[in-house]
């Protein structure tokens, strides 16, 4: 591993804290956000057909341009088969008994104040551990952004099922020149922009979801930082599908110009229904020369109960281009729900001296399937790209790395990392992984180190003989295995995050 | 404090008797030591006391201050006051060994019913509890007993006892592995600990630790029972004899 200069996070978080065991505790074996919020909808009807992506195109006032991009998707989509290569199985989905386009009704007229709110909004943000200030900024409260904030900033986007419900600190980002926005403003506000990039990274015709998703997506962030401007603050955006039979498609596009910086989260939660849902997102990050990108995600959808009934079937693209030199962008996940889960976060490392890292921790417990990994795409000379892959299974679920590295004939003395550790929990998961690895010059170097292994009877003795009782102990030796990946995380997400491998975990042992 | 009666146990798996009826008595403030060869049966007896998997017990009892131990968890055991030092301490990857020892303190607080113990509070105390087992800030950040050599286990072993302050304390062969000077801290952290309230049950197969860990009570075990029991001078006969006259003797 010689010659990575990749820089490693200092910051050390340990192990397991209290939080991550009152979590546990408070939790008591259930899912968090299986709550469903009372909100009357407005609905689109089932069904997906050209009439459809042209009222979800109207009811976003989007210009004709974006009318027409959607409808040349709709058409690709009718000439794509849904990929079945994967690690996965799951009933056949029928996209003509979904809703494409769902919006709580009281979006519809701007509030005046937290007292004009739908209680039951903002009850869901609360939920969600949204901040009071965003709170009444989400919930488009006017003058809100003068309200005092709690605790340290990060601006909030919240997108409940298919519009962004409102995005916090507009002012002061836009001071710093930084757009953050949902992508059906930015259509509106910004369309040189989405024009110039949407569908440059993730082309419309992909992939059967992401094809699916340029047709029919009806809201997601936007962000743009300027040359030169490191954003001052954390962007982040939390998803949630509430409303029934719902499919979600949110679209991001993340745009960092020359020489500037952006950290960006995002957090995903769904209620407990018995019935599957379907969420097909895509994510589109553009990277220019000496920027620097980092999104970080959590995805904690509902993974359906023991038996495998309900959770969300997960199929997302997420890329990113380093199109300059020196560009460089980091994805950190930690995958805990879903019922299904289809996920390869990739880099296009294109500019010379362009990195790329992808640290992952999937968890699969009970029925759940992840399927899940990196591509890495080596174009630009003396590109780095390392990958850390942290895979538990636990119940009956079967998890699956799946990671392509690819060195091009022009990529001179690249190099890449792989380290792809599994952890089984009990005897009836499985995992998997699947490398491919394709070098086409001779001074490029890839390496690959894989192990699996089992939480040990006598770690767990140990770790019990000392006072922790079996969830404890499992998540501390769970967390323990997670913690390269863990570390990578920003601090208020790693907490979550190991509150979330605890809370996962439940249920798992004894 | 801990009183073992007639306690038989067999391995789980295979039709194995390995205690044989150990009647035991160990009270409050004393030392009682356990020597006997290798194979009789020492560290079983320790992991049937704090409950490890894999051994049923086919007769017999053991209590703690009263409570039967045997009824209990593991955890259970160790927040009724029970300790054991691991012969082979375990391996943690990723787990610091200060996150560790906090989250095993504060576990034992909850179950108790106690308040959790600060950040601040923890990080003073095992500061003041380390430098006197000459354990450095690295081990202590380091993950659990990952690349330890076999004194600084042992050391460890020592400093969990210490913070976690229990009633009863088991120290599997403490001093197998150990040079001199090592033996000597690990000797001087026990003797740190020997209070009026709290009982110690050292097992051991040699005199030398004894030395430094003066017991009140020495038996003797083999084949899966105590044998003989007697003062301080047992531990000597040992050392000069081995355990061949002590057999025959019974026998
Ligand atoms: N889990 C086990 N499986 C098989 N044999 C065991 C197991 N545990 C203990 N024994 C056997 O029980 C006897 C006592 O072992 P042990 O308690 O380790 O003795 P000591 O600590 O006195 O050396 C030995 O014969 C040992 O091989
Ligand atoms: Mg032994």
């Amino acid at each position: 591993m010689d010659n990575m200069t990749l820089k490693e996070n200092d910051g050390v978080k340990e192990g397991v804290d209290q939080e991550t065991v009152d979590a546990v505790r408070e939790v008591g074996g259930k899912y968090k956000y299986g709550w469903s919020t009372d909100i009357e909808m407005e609905y689109a009807p089932k069904g997906l057909t050209p009439d459809i992506v042209r009222l979800i195109s109207e009811k976003n006032e989007e210009p004709e341009w974006m009318t027409e991009w959607r409808l040349a998707a709709y058409d690709r989509w009718l000439t794509k088969k849904e990929p079945d290569w994967a690690m996965v199985d799951y009933p056949e989905i029928d996209f003509q008994d979904q809703y494409y386009y769902a919006r709580p009704k009281s979006m519809a007229e701007k509030p005046k104040s937290l007292d004009d709110v739908d209680p039951k909004l903002l009850d869901t943000y609360k939920k969600l551990g949204i901040p009071l200030k965003e709170q009444m900024i989400l919930a488009g409260v006017e003058g809100a952004e003068d309200a005092p904030a709690e605790g340290r900033k990060v601006a909030v986007d919240a997108v409940f099922d298919s519009v962004s419900v409102g995005t916090t600190f507009q002012e002061e980002l836009k001071k710093a020149g930084v757009i953050f926005c949902s992508i059906s403003e930015a259509i509106r506000e910004h369309p040189e922009l989405v024009r110039k990039y949407l569908g440059s990274v993730v082309p419309v015709s992909d992939n059967f979801y992401a094809t699916l998703n340029s047709a029919v997506f009806s809201d997601g962030s936007f962000v743009y930082v300027p040359p030169g401007v490191r954003c001052p603050m954390e962007l982040s955006t939390y998803f949630r599908i509430n409303a029934e039979n719902t499919g979600q498609f949110e679209r991001t596009l993340i745009i960092a110009d020359k020489g500037s910086y952006v950290s960006y989260l995002e957090g995903c939660t769904a209620p407990q229904r018995d019935e599957s849902q379907l969420h097909a997102a895509v994510v589109e990050i553009i990277i220019e020369e000496d920027a620097e990108v980092k999104y970080s995600t959590v995805q904690n959808w509902y993974p359906g109960d023991e038996n495998g009934k309900g959770g969300i079937y997960n199929f997302v693209t997420k890329r990113a281009d380093c199109r300059g030199d020196r560009a460089k962008v980091m994805w950190t996940q930690v995958e805990t729900g879903s019922a299904v889960t289809w996920k390869y976060p990739s880099c296009i490392l294109r500019g010379d001296d362009s990195q790329g890292e992808f640290y992952s921790i999937a968890i699969a417990n009970n029925m759940q399937q992840a399927d899940t990994g990196t591509k890495m795409v080596h174009l630009g000379k003396r590109t780095k790209s390392r990958i850390v892959s942290k895979g538990i299974s636990a119940g009956k679920a079967q998890n699956t790395y799946r990671g392509l590295v690819s060195m091009h004939p022009k990529a001179k003395e690249s190099r890449n990392y792989t380290q792809c550790d599994s952890l089984l929990i009990g005897s009836e998961c499985g995992a998997h992984t699947v490398p491919y690895i394709e070098v086409k010059n001779n001074s490029s170097r890839v390496e690959h180190e894989a192990t699996t292994s089992k939480v040990d009877d006598d770690q767990m003795f140990y770790c019990r003989s000392r006072g922790m009782d079996e969830e404890e102990a499992v998540a501390l030796v769970v967390n323990g295995f997670c913690k390269d990946v863990l570390q990578a995380l920003p601090m208020e997400f790693a907490m979550e995050a190991q509150a979330l491998v605890a809370i996962s975990l439940e249920g798992s042992v004894g | 404090m801990l009183s073992i009666k007639n306690l038989h146990v067999k391995l789980e798996e295979e039709d194995k008797q390995i205690l044989k009826g150990v009647d035991l008595e160990v009270e409050a403030g004393k030392v009682h030591a356990i020597m006997g060869p290798n194979g009789s049966g020492k560290s079983t007896l320790s992991y049937v006391l704090s409950g490890k998997d894999g051994y049923e017990v086919t007769d017999g009892s053991a209590t703690l201050e009263g409570n039967d131990l045997l009824d209990l968890e593991p955890e259970e055991r160790a927040a009724a006051g029970l300790f054991l030092a691991f012969q082979y301490p375990v391996e943690i990857p990723g787990v610091g060994n200060m996150t560790f020892l906090r989250t095993a303190v504060n576990a034992q607080r909850k179950a108790r019913g106690e308040e959790e113990m600060s950040a601040a509070d923890f990080l003073k105390e095992i500061r003041a509890k380390a430098k006197d087992l000459k354990i450095d800030a690295d081990m202590l950040k380091r993950p659990v007993n990952m690349g330890f050599s076999g004194g600084e286990k042992k050391r460890n072993e020592i400093l969990q006892m210490a913070m976690l302050e229990p009633k009863m304390c088991i120290l599997d062969e403490t001093d197998s592995g150990l040079d001199v000077d090592a033996m000597k801290l690990v000797a001087e952290g026990v003797n740190a600990l020997r209070t009026e309230g709290r009982g110690f049950l050292v097992i051991t197969h040699y005199q030398r630790l004894l030395d430094h860990i003066k017991p009140d009570v020495v038996h003797i075990m083999s084949d899966g029972r105590i044998i003989k029991t007697g003062g301080p001078e047992l531990a000597l006969e040992v050392e000069n004899n081995g355990y061949a006259d002590i057999l025959a003797e019974v026998a």
